[in-house]
């Protein structure tokens, strides 16, 4: 604990912290020799508070961290504590304040939707009395009062997934770990969840989530990774990074059959960033409308033109690249 | 809503971390058999038609069973007690084969739970409790209506409540190690494979000295046979020292079993 001199910039005091990761790794399949590193040696802090993002593509690391900060999955490697526990040897005591929702959903298709949350709050070993209690606010919270005694198996995606954070809310965690929230959904239940989400934030919970929707991201998140190839390639917030890592804006041209090469040579010079698509090209600039005027002067005729604000996926796409990784 | 989601009240954590919320798992399972309590009574029944078959119509044909102590023994009060051992087994065996695979490949069940204080231990050791009350439970559901028929003679057939107990205890902590093992649903052909022959043959429908002795050796290993034992002997109005290996054996093998599906079962669920 008297480790301060590695601290990259930004860090908090050592108490302050709910999570803090160094040199966490975590391999897989290493007993029997051929392994696969899932997490390969990381560094981060979440504050308290905070909503913190990890984003990355499929089969970056996420879900493993995730999983280590759950104390559902042993580290193999480094260090992690989760509100100033030893995520190895104090797990039960960790997961005793937190809330976990998983990626998929694991309610109970049995039980009624009430019965799931007074089950739920048992296995923390809550007096049934209290957990009543809780579990009608939290239906009223999740909105699904209405709900209450229907079998699971009558739920939407979106209902099943709010009963999820609700049960997830039943010990009153300190932290709430979030794997995809909002996979599947249809906009509507998006929204309704991301609002439901806003207010945990206000009520002072730590979000911890994983996304593959950027606008989920910059929406949600105070602060972020992304991580590649098991290792966090970048750390800040949404608006920082896309002025470290982007321009203010994205001008995207389109052409004609057979004319983007030689349109595009035009066209080099006019940024100092150039995206050749296949099927378009992106120019990184702080005017688009500008940058436009100056591309139409120069004759480089688009079939169409956008000019839009930068997003977290230019800079997503920028720093873990456009190929497919499955 | 703030009272929910406003400041941390701790939750008394101290109370699941104690018991590894084995005793949470039989509450859940309480729950969900509140909605299929039905299920346990249509489980009463196949024994009872065995009863019918083979106690009633081949035990018509039988009178009473040769080579026994006690010579006035009625074909069917010598099944009643083996089909009451089988039933026990099934009751729990069932419950952490098919129900547990549903729970572990299926829903995943577990990874949720285990997100919460309760421990793999204590899932593991919470199904096998569930399971061997179960299995008492259609047990007792069976004594009943073998009483009915006229086979209970000695206050002693109130041994057999513990005696299911134990008989559960074992055969579910064997169902629990063999479901780790199980890859899909094809897989629990080996169960029955396995199960069948000794149900037919562990003594079920005729003692023991029927066979050569190389064969009974070989009978006597059977989980089922020291479990027909255990429930036998006091059904026939027993009591003494010759329940003490039939126990011993079951604590033993169930002990054993348990042992191994715990490991089997962190390795799966804690990877």
């Amino acid at each position: 604990m008297t480790e301060t001199t590695r601290q990259p910039q930004g860090t908090v005091p050592e108490q302050a912290a709910m999570i803090r990761a160094r040199g966490l790794q975590k391999r897989y399949g290493a007993a029997r020799g051929e392994g696969f590193t899932a997490v390969a040696g990381i560094d981060f802090e979440v504050r308290p508070g905070e909503a913190f993002g990890i984003l990355g593509a499929n089969g970056a690391g996420k879900s493993s961290t995730m999983r280590m900060i759950a104390c559902t999955s042993p580290s193999t490697g480094g260090s992690l504590d989760v509100l100033g526990l030893d995520a190895r040897t104090e797990g039960a005591r960790i997961r005793a304040r937190i809330g976990v929702v998983p990626q998929d959903d694991t309610v109970d298709v049995e039980l009624t939707v009430r019965e799931n949350l007074l089950i739920y709050g048992r296995y923390f070993g809550l007096p049934k009395a209290e957990i009543r209690r809780r579990a009608t606010e939290l239906l009223d919270f999740a909105r699904l009062t209405d709900k209450a005694d229907e079998r699971v198996e009558a739920l939407s995606g979106g209902m099943r997934r709010r009963l999820t954070i609700a049960r997830a809310l039943i010990n009153e965690p300190e932290i709430v770990l979030l794997d995809e929230p909002t996979t599947g959904l249809d906009p509507q239940a998006r929204h309704l969840l991301w609002e439901r989400l806003f207010q945990l934030k206000d009520d002072g919970i730590t979000l911890i989530l994983t996304t593959h929707y950027m606008d989920e991201a910059e929406q949600l998140c105070d602060r972020l990774v992304v991580m590649d190839g098991g290792l966090i390639v970048t750390e800040g917030s949404p608006g920082g990074l896309i002025e470290r890592y982007c321009t203010r804006e994205v001008l995207e041209l389109r052409f004609g059959p057979g004319e983007r090469e030689a349109m595009t040579d035009k066209a080099r010079g006019l940024v100092e960033r150039i995206e050749e698509l296949p099927d378009r090209i992106l120019l990184y600039t702080d005017e688009g409308e500008a940058t436009l005027a100056a591309a139409h002067a120069r004759g480089v005729v688009p079939l169409t033109a956008l000019t839009r604000r930068a997003s977290l996926e230019d800079v997503f796409l920028t720093l873990t690249g456009r190929s497919l990784v499955d | 809503m703030s009272a929910v989601l406003g400041p941390h009240v701790s939750a008394r954590p101290e109370l699941a971390l104690r018991s590894g919320g084995a005793l949470a798992m039989v509450e859940r399972n309480l729950m969900i058999y509140r909605h299929t309590w039905l299920l346990l009574v249509a489980e009463i029944f196949e024994p009872v038609l065995y009863l019918l078959a083979f106690g009633v119509g081949i035990g018509g044909l039988v009178g009473n069973v040769p080579g026994l102590a006690d010579t006035d023994v009625r074909y069917a009060e010598f099944v009643a007690p083996a089909l009451l051992a089988t039933t026990a087994m099934n009751g729990a065996m069932n419950e952490t084969t098919f129900n547990l695979f549903n729970k572990l490949k299926t829903n995943h069940t577990y990874e949720s739970i285990l997100t919460t204080p309760m421990t793999v231990r204590g899932v593991a050791l919470g199904e096998v409790c569930w399971a061997l009350l179960r299995g008492a439970l259609v047990t007792v559901g069976f004594l009943v209506a073998v009483t009915v028929f006229g086979l209970v003679h000695s206050p002693l057939v109130l041994l057999v409540i513990p005696g299911a107990l134990l008989v559960g205890f074992t055969f579910a902590a064997l169902g629990l190690a063999v479901v780790t093992y199980l890859r899909d649903w094809q897989d629990f052909q080996y169960i029955q494979l396995a199960m069948l022959p000794m149900f037919l043959f562990a003594t079920t429908f005729y003692p023991l000295d029927v066979y050569p002795r190389p064969v009974q050796l070989l009978v006597e290993c059977l989980p089922l046979y020291q479990s027909i034992e255990l429930i036998r002997q006091p059904s026939l109005g027993e009591f003494g020292v010759g329940l003490l290996l039939p126990a011993a054996y079951l604590l033993a093998v169930g002990g054993l079993a348990l042992m191994l599906a715990f490991r089997r079962l962190d390795r799966a669920l804690r990877s």
